[in-house]
């Protein structure tokens, strides 16, 4: 029940900061950070009390529409809970980053951003595959009205672009989900949309092949992967801070989530013949999406495409059928949920200061800030994949599980960390460090608000990357129910 | 109850303070965190140290908490120490004290003093955990953190672009090597089940399997992030850029410490490479290649910190030379020896830079021994040690080095007469570098010296390190490497000292050296412009100047391809978009052509109407 | 069949034929909106008439209900068109329809 009351809160609150801005316009960010607030302590009060007996945290099963068998069936376990966890805070970060970018409309701005953290808690608890659609489609729009009408200069382009790759990905799922749930009721005669109904559902093999791809396929969009990630650097480009955050943030996690809660547990088979091709899209992306990150000089752009990279890791985990491969995508999940938030933080922080993006209008940024530099620098550090910080942890594990399956694809994908440290570096160099740009003005360093976020993700990066157990034996009970047979 | 945890809780608590205070602190409360927090640790490690000597225990070990388990992966935050490890932290805690101290008068007039300090204790953490780690990922996370402060430190004045690319270099290009130690890990932990150092060593003396072609592979790895790490060829070419880092920072990261610590990952992984004949040969042949192509370049070198630079490291060069011969304990002791004398190099030639208000280059020094007594008498000792004139330290770890290669190694004489020649232009460019600083005529473009004097207070943190290690650097060979061969129980190999022409050779070669440098550069015997404006002696020159071209030769093949495609204007724009565009493209192509039916001429429209009905109709009539 | 007077109801219906191509020709050719809606509005009554006729054939009331029907669809369409040719007047300064092609694709 408490996460439908989770649900529900962040979208009445939503409802209520659109009003308040009638009554003052920074009312809507005040809501907005109360309601995360108050929601990531509730989600700390959940953590703290400890899973039930079966070892979910909260557990809800209403009829919802029983002529078609849907349910609303919201469950949380810890892969959830993390997730939620991670959701709620980084809402905190969102708000903060754009306290005072946002110039117009800052209720609707507010409203837009706590229904997108509404759908996406709703997409990381949801375990009935109608209402799960539907979650997924309730987190899109939001998040295409904060890129289209908050967005930079090419907003439009950027916004339509989102859409459309999330669109026709989602209408691929939606088939895939009526076509497993219809077939199904062929074989067993019982209509639902019931996860662990459908997880049993016995397929013949051609047919889970299909099936699977439909719902890899809008996975890996959402991921995003080499060859659909071309949406992700537009719209990171062009959506405001907070949109930059949340898309990179969590809004890419849903696509991590779904192949790890849906497309391997439920076509284990089909999944298993299909672990090189989903390996190697991940090593493409990791070296792909270095590449270019090296390539670019816009900062966000940078950081856009290291974020590819950095989700190419979770392909190779998770296809890599291992303990480790898959706690380290989990890892990976949180830590570059926190890593990458950080990183748009700055390069929004940046761009309303000196308004560009553009690098080479930047250099020797440090002198003029040095408390940004000594941040950024943590966390492109962090996102080097520095151990010790939440990172490492990931990848390593990632490329220690994978290296037992396949040791040719785990040194392509170990030579992303070289190439990580190139652009990373690179962003450092290109920005913060080197002679003090004369035209850039002066600008004026972090004050309170922006450090306070800022610690908070350095402690959750420190607690990631050395007390990383504290995650891992969470999830550890959940790893026969994920990876099935393959154990 | 020892205090194992302490040693590098001491500089990780200077960090945080530093880090945490963002530099608000004074420079004097500064000073004594940072190099404070270092010298309290040597004090503990002398304390353990005495404590471990005095116990029966082989090891000691302080555990703390879980780092992660993963169904059979299991790594812990605990410490590991045994007798090298001990050598180890004693060099970086004592001799990164005494730089620490040094540093606090060399860096007062710099700004960012307080980050300097932070940078330098998380330095002193990062590498107290790669020699304490007791497992190979904390021996891994050690690893990155000193590339880390390598990185910061190397970039410290960072306004400076060349610094900050020279940083760059010196990170990535220690990456690759990393990146082949990580797969060794994997490696490692694929074969043995485990990443205890301990339990790989037991595996590897037990149960390796036979033939161990898996076993040369993962030694060939771990060489891979040693040559890293350690500046040898063909990973080499960071080090001499590393120079641009304040002098302390080259003096404690690139001479004492962290260039070291791919010495003692071979040497901590013993039992791995004692089992491959072919990784102990490459082991041998990558120090042999290095020292020789070391030596002639620091040579030409103009620039003093580069000198030393190459001096470093051909004398890593010997270490791993040494290693790959069997003289486990030889080469670790040349690696003591070599943080004592090197350091004291380093920093005599700091203060002779900081003298010259940041000119580092020897032509345009001379003549400096009566203004710079100090130093001079600083960097006289250090040479002396580097020359290895007898009854300096570097004296007894290097000839243990000779003789066991002559001894010991598959290709004796080779390998030997490669090391002789080395150890003599060793001798060539110390004289060199001597006599172009100290010697001869002072250079017109010098510049008044600073005047102080020899007691003054913020001469002490300059003469008493200076002091101290130079006292480590002659007499800390006397205790005689039997010291370190305990390190290794049987395992390594040594010689004593004959009196056989080997051992004589062995014994003359520096001196030879040192008297066919004064010839060549200080007397006017020879007539130096000849030589010079000899077009094969330019050619070489150049030749050896550049570092044998291995810079030019990556910047050719990796750098410039790199970056002449991701420059090009496609690539920013992301070639698989070019897909999507298409479609966007023909989605509009269509748009376009259907809408040209829609003129907008509503005559046009009702024409069309009538038509289509009286179509219809013709339709219905005919059918 | 009881009326006296009777004309056949082919004639009226050629009749009706006639008036709605002269609309439909009207409305094609003429370039003046004000004439199209002349037009449109002839066609409509022949239609109407159509009904009528038809109405009276069989002697039923649908027919002069369907004529009600067409006379207030005028209506509301010459309240609609007229205001639309006001516009159109104002903005394109003709009542040219031609020159209102603003709604090509």
């Amino acid at each position: 029940m408490s996460v439908m009351l989770l649900i529900l809160l962040l979208l009445g609150a939503g409802v209520v900061a659109w009003v308040s801005e009638r009554v003052n316009t920074t009312l809507p960010n005040w809501i907005a950070l109360i309601t995360f607030v108050a929601t990531t302590l509730w989600v700390l009060v959940i953590w703290f009390n400890g899973p039930d007996t079966d070892g979910l945290y909260a557990n809800l099963n209403r009829e919802w529409i029983p002529r078609f068998g849907i349910d609303l069936h919201l469950r949380v376990d810890a892969l959830s809970l993390m997730l939620i966890g991670l959701t709620t805070f980084l809402g905190i970060v969102a708000v903060v980053s754009s306290w005072t970018e946002t110039k117009t409309r800052h209720g609707f701005f507010q409203f837009n951003i706590l229904w997108v953290m509404a759908g996406v808690i709703g997409v990381f608890s949801a375990f009935d595959l109608f209402l799960f659609f539907f979650f997924w489609e309730v987190m899109l729009i939001p998040m295409y009205f904060l890129i289209a009408i908050w967005g930079h200069e090419d907003k439009e382009y950027a916004s339509m672009k989102f859409f459309l790759f999330t669109q026709i990905s989602g209408l691929l799922m939606l088939v895939a989900i009526v076509a497993l749930v219809w077939i199904n009721y062929n074989i067993s005669g019982v209509l639902t949309f019931d996860y662990d109904v459908l997880k049993e559902a016995n397929l013949d093999i051609a047919t889970a092949r299909l099936l699977m791809l439909g719902f890899f396929i809008a996975f890996i969009t959402k991921l995003p992967s080499v060859p659909v990630h071309t949406w992700l650097p537009d719209a990171h480009t062009q959506a405001p801070t907070a949109g930059s955050v949340i898309l990179a943030g969590i809004l890419l996690k849903t696509g991590a989530y779904g192949i790890i809660r849906f497309v391997v547990p439920m076509f284990n088979e089909a999944s298993k013949e299909f672990w090189v091709w989903g390996m190697s899209l991940g090593v493409i992306s990791i070296l792909y999406g270095g590449y270019l990150a090296y390539s670019q000089t816009d900062f966000k752009r940078l950081v856009a495409y290291s974020s590819i990279a950095h989700m190419g890791f979770i392909l190779v985990g998770v296809y890599s059928f291992s303990k480790l491969g898959t706690q380290g995508a989990i890892i990976t999940m949180i830590a570059h949920g926190f890593s990458t938030a950080a990183l748009f933080m700055m390069a929004g922080a940046i761009q309303e200061r000196l308004h560009t993006r553009e690098m080479s209008k930047m250099g020797g940024l440090w002198v003029r800030a040095p408390r940004m530099g000594a941040v950024t620098m943590f966390f492109v550090v962090a996102s080097v994949g520095m151990p010790g910080l939440g990172n490492f942890i990931g990848e390593f594990l990632v490329l220690i599980g994978a290296f037992q399956k396949s040791v040719v694809l785990t040194v392509f994908a170990a030579i992303g960390i070289v190439v990580a440290a190139v652009y990373g570096l690179s962003l450092m160099q290109r920005s913060f460090q080197g002679v003090p740009n004369p035209d850039v003005p002066k600008m004026h360093d972090f004050a309170f608000r922006e450090m306070s976020v800022m610690v908070l993700l350095m402690i959750a990066l420190v607690w990631v990357g050395i007390y990383p157990q504290s995650l891992l034996q969470m999830t550890a009970p959940l790893l026969s129910e994920l990876l099935r047979p393959t154990l | 109850m020892h205090l194992l945890w302490a040693i590098p809780a001491l500089p990780l608590a200077g960090f945080l303070i530093l880090f945490l205070t963002e530099g608000r602190l004074p420079r004097s409360v500064v000073s004594s965190i940072g190099a404070g927090s270092v010298g309290l640790a040597a004090l503990l490690t002398g304390y353990v140290a005495w404590q471990f000597t005095s116990s029966d225990s082989s090891e000691f070990v302080s555990s703390s908490w879980t780092w992660m388990i993963v169904g059979e992966f299991n790594v812990s935050f605990r410490l590991w120490v045994d007798a090298l490890s001990l050598v180890m932290v004693s060099v970086i805690t004592g001799v990164g004290f005494l730089i620490h101290w040094y540093a606090t008068g060399y860096m007062s007039e710099e700004e960012g003093y307080s980050r300097f300090f932070c940078y330098m204790n998380l330095f002193v953490f990062a590498m107290l955990i790669l020699v304490m780690g007791d497992n190979l990922l904390l021996l891994f996370l050690g690893w990155e953190g000193v590339g880390l402060c390598s990185y910061l430190l190397i970039g410290f004045f960072h306004k400076v672009p060349e610094f900050g690319y020279a940083a760059r270099k010196a990170f990535v290009v220690t990456r690759v090597g990393d990146t082949f130690l990580i797969i060794a890990l994997f490696l490692i932990f694929k074969q043995v089940g485990s990443l205890q150092i301990q339990e790989g060593l037991t595996f590897a003396r037990e149960s390796m399997p036979d033939p161990a072609t898996i076993n040369t592979i993962i030694c060939l790895l771990l060489l891979g992030g040693a040559v890293g790490k350690s500046a040898q060829v063909p990973l080499q070419t960071w080090l001499p850029d590393a120079m641009a880092g304040p002098t302390p920072v080259s003096a404690l990261i690139h001479a004492a410490t962290m260039v070291t610590a791919g010495v003692y990952l071979i040497a901590r992984m013993q039992d791995f490479f004692m089992l491959s004949q072919t990784a102990m040969l490459c082991v041998a042949a990558v120090g042999l290649v290095t020292l020789f192509i070391a030596s002639f370049t620091a040579l030409v070198q103009s620039d003093i910190k580069r000198v030393l630079a190459y001096s470093t490291m051909s004398q890593i060069g010997y270490m791993f030379f040494a290693l790959g011969v069997g003289a486990w304990s030889a080469g670790l002791f040349h690696l003591m020896t070599h943080a004592f004398f090197k350091a004291l190099l380093f920093l005599a030639s700091g203060s002779v830079i900081l003298a010259m208000h940041h000119e580092q280059n020897m032509f345009k020094m001379g003549g400096l021994w009566k203004k710079l007594p100090i130093p001079f008498i600083a960097m006289l000792v250090g040479s002396a040690a580097l020359v290895a004139l007898p009854l300096t330290s570097g004296f007894f770890s290097k000839d243990a080095i000779l003789l066991t290669a002559w001894k010991n190694s598959p290709y004796a004489i080779l390998f030997w007469t490669v090391a002789v020649i080395a150890a003599f232009l060793t001798s060539l460019y110390t004289v060199r570098m001597m006599v172009l600083t100290f010697f001869g005529k002072p250079q017109s473009e010098m510049h008044e010296l600073k005047k102080e004097s020899l007691w003054h207070p913020s001469r002490i943190r300059t003469v008493v390190p200076f002091g101290l290690l130079a006292v480590l650097s002659i007499a800390g060979g006397w205790m005689g490497f039997e010291f370190t061969s305990d390190l290794f129980g049987d395992k390594g190999v040594h010689a004593e000292f004959h009196f056989d022409p080997i051992a004589l050779l062995t014994l003359g070669i520096p001196f030879a050296g040192v008297v066919v440098g004064y010839f060549l550069f200080a007397s006017d015997l020879v007539d130096r412009r000849k030589i010079i404006k000899n077009r094969l002696s330019d050619l070489l020159s150049k030749f050896w100047h550049s570092g044998w071209g291995f810079d030019w030769l990556y910047d050719t093949l990796v750098v410039k391809p790199f970056r002449f495609i991701a420059q090009t204007r496609t690539n920013r724009n992301d070639i698989v978009d070019l897909f999507f565009k298409l479609i966007k493209f023909l989605a509009s192509l269509f748009h376009h052509i259907l809408s040209m039916f829609q003129t907008g001429h509503v005559r046009w429209y009702a024409f069309t109407m009538v038509g289509g009905l009286l179509l219809v109709f013709l339709a219905v009539v005919w059918i | 069949m009881t009326t006296a007077l009777s004309i056949p109801l082919e004639h009226v219906f050629f009749l009706a034929i006639i008036l709605f191509l002269i609309g439909a020709f009207g409305v094609l050719i003429r370039r003046n909106i004000i004439f199209m809606l002349l037009s449109l509005e002839i066609m409509m009554n022949a239609c109407g008439l159509a009904f009528v006729a038809a109405g009276a054939r069989w002697a039923e009331p649908d027919g002069q209900i369907m004529f009600m029907f067409i006379l207030a669809l005028a209506a509301a369409e010459v309240a609609v068109a007229l205001g639309l040719v006001v516009q159109l007047a104002r903005r394109f300064e003709t009542l040219d329809i031609d020159r209102a092609e603003e709604l090509n694709g």
